[in-house]
């Protein structure tokens, strides 16, 4: 934080006084933005979690019945909490690893750097409605490219996507191909470590595999925490792909085909839609959506309660 | 991996024959896994490039061919055609348009409060930046919703526009760190000399923070253009919808079916396309955005 000077005194000096007035002036759109956007929806969901409030009729308190009906009666309420946990505990790591991998590989010393970077880096940029289509053609049973391969080598293919034991390595798998921005971030984070610390330890005689467990890892350990948090936080929203896939997967037809097939797709953010705008059942979706916040805030505290273990902040 | 035994540390210059064929050996291997890794990512790309020029017969063929014969750009027509294609591109452009333009104002004015003016509540409101940063969207989705819908504005741009003009935690952190990087004592001298806040803000910080203005800008239209959640909550009437409603509304029409498929995969590309020219035309500076956002 920056040098605070003048404020703090009893007596405002005119030119706080005219500093301050600029800084609210300045930074009123975020105000306004935070109290409209953030503070009062916050607030409100939590008003509504308690309440009754199908519109368009009035909201009417119901006290904890919708968290009582969502852990005590409702099935999917654990059934997407479960796929939820699945693509975080499962996905996210195997995400960060693979796109720890890429980065050391385009971090190594090789002619054309920026062609493959760039080849790496590109199916981030597809967007999220495009990529569910080509990636359920893709892994198509019958016509898709994945289970044609597989047979020549004389495998039979999954289901894949219509497969309610494979729908969600199929999502990890094609978000796994999408892994672009944190193959960057890690990238960046290789290069910043100081060549000196390599040198030293191989003159003591490290091997390549002790080096890099030893100080590249402890050494992008920061950014590890970051994408693992943002990661999760990703994940738990986790919406597009499944609606899209949903909808392909039963042939594009109504509401029952949202989490399909047969609920293995039916993400928590993807429930939370539901519930609120196809229901329309918005205290029960508002209990939803504070259980989110909380289960967001108590992973990231905990994660970050834990990270002095293993995360090392010295340099960067 | 053979280890080499010298007694004496080699210089990067001279090395005995053998070190130089092992570090020749590994260069290979390096490039073959570097290949390898390169084609699993860029065999969707070509399924899909591939898929969108087939004729039906040839997309249900088994086996599958890569190459289309004959070749049916056709598709392309089917797909801007079928899709509403032109109509949903200036939907999205518009809102993306409306999008940057409130963006771009609203998180330099607050960056500049929390970087070049020295007043009481900036340490809290930075403090209320960064805690808010992370807060996942869908928690305000529903009274946010209930406030638009209030206002009658469900089925306009609206409330995909709207609060891109009161900041964006994200970005002001972003601009902030890119504006506390420019001298204090450059907008103190300009102050000194008699510029109001607002001068020194639109004459001196801005024309400096084009680089990270081009981030900012790419990543806003990325997110935006290709954004489906907001769209599918606010937009019923087809006349507006954006792209990726657009798509999906072709999908619970024709289906994913064989004979829908090629035009599907034609819609898929051009839709994607955008984001490609984008990322060659602003690469570093997206580069550069990632690694300033992520290490913090």
């Amino acid at each position: 934080m920056e040098r605070a000077r003048g404020p703090k005194r009893p007596t405002w000096s005119k030119m706080a006084q005219r500093e301050f007035v600029a800084g609210l002036i300045f930074s009123s759109p975020w105000i306004i933005g935070v109290l409209v956007f953030l503070a009062y929806p916050m607030l409100a969901s939590l008003y509504y979690s308690f309440t009754q409030y199908d519109i368009p009729q009035a909201p009417h308190w119901v006290g904890l019945n919708n968290y009582v009906k969502l852990i005590a009666e409702d099935r999917f309420f654990p059934k997407s909490l479960w796929n939820s946990a699945y693509l975080t505990a499962i996905g996210i790591p195997v995400q960060l690893i693979f796109a720890l991998f890429c980065a050391l590989i385009l971090n190594l010393k090789i002619r054309g750097q920026a062609v493959w970077r760039t080849i790496y880096v590109l199916p981030t940029l597809m967007p999220a409605v495009a990529m569910a289509f080509l990636w359920s053609w893709i892994l198509n049973p019958q016509l898709g490219l994945v289970n044609h391969l597989l047979k020549l080598i004389g495998i039979k293919g999954p289901l894949w996507f219509n497969s309610p034991l494979w729908s969600k390595p199929s999502i990890i798998i094609m978000q796994t191909w999408a892994v672009g921005f944190m193959t960057i971030l890690y990238l960046a984070a290789l290069q910043g470590v100081p060549k000196e610390l390599y040198e030293s330890a191989e003159i003591d005689g490290a091997g390549s595999v002790r080096r890099f467990f030893s100080i590249t890892l402890p050494m992008i350990s920061p950014v590890t925490l970051f994408q693992l948090i943002t990661g999760i936080l990703w994940s738990l929203q986790y919406f597009t792909q499944a609606y899209i896939i949903g909808l392909i997967s039963t042939g594009g037809g109504g509401t029952s085909s949202l989490g399909a097939p047969q609920g293995s797709l039916l993400f928590y953010g993807l429930y939370l839609y539901i519930q609120a705008f196809e229901y329309l059942k918005m205290g029960y979706a508002s209990a939803l959506a504070w259980i989110l916040f909380l289960i967001s805030a108590v992973v990231t505290w905990v994660i970050l309660r834990t990270s002095n273990r293993w995360t090392y902040y010295d340099v960067v | 991996m053979k280890t080499v035994q010298t007694d004496k540390p080699v210089t990067a210059r001279h090395k005995p024959l053998s070190v130089r064929l092992q570090r020749a050996g590994l260069q290979v291997f390096y490039y073959i896994v570097m290949s390898v890794v390169a084609l699993l990512f860029l065999i969707p790309w070509m399924w899909l490039v591939s898929t969108s020029l087939k004729p039906p017969e040839q997309i249900i063929e088994i086996p599958p061919r890569l190459f289309p014969n004959p070749v049916m750009w056709i598709n392309y027509w089917y797909g801007i055609t079928s899709i509403n294609f032109v109509r949903y591109l200036f939907n999205t452009l518009v809102i993306c348009g409306a999008v940057l333009v409130g963006r771009i104002f609203s998180c330099t004015v607050v960056a500049y409060a929390l970087s070049h003016i020295n007043w009481a509540g900036r340490g809290i409101l930075f403090a209320i930046v960064l805690a808010t940063m992370m807060l996942p969207g869908q928690v305000t989705m529903i009274p946010i919703f209930i406030i638009f819908s209030r206002l009658k504005w469900v089925d306009t741009f609206l409330p995909l526009i709207a609060p891109a003009f009161f900041g964006d935690a994200f970005f002001i952190f972003m601009m902030r760190q890119f504006f506390m990087s420019i001298p204090q004592e450059l907008t103190d001298a300009a102050r000194l000399d008699g510029a109001s806040h607002f001068d020194t803000y639109w004459r001196v910080v801005m024309p400096l923070a084009r680089p990270a203005l081009a981030t900012l800008i790419a990543f806003t239209f990325i997110w935006t253009f290709t954004d489906f959640q907001m769209p599918l909550i606010y937009l019923k009437d087809r006349a507006l919808w954006t792209l990726a409603l657009g798509m999906q509304g072709y999908l619970r029409r024709y289906g994913a079916t064989g004979t829908a498929m090629g035009a599907m995969m034609a819609g898929a590309t051009l839709y994607t396309l955008p984001m490609i020219v984008l990322f060659f035309v602003a690469q570093k500076r997206l580069i550069q955005g990632i690694v300033t956002t992520g290490f913090k």
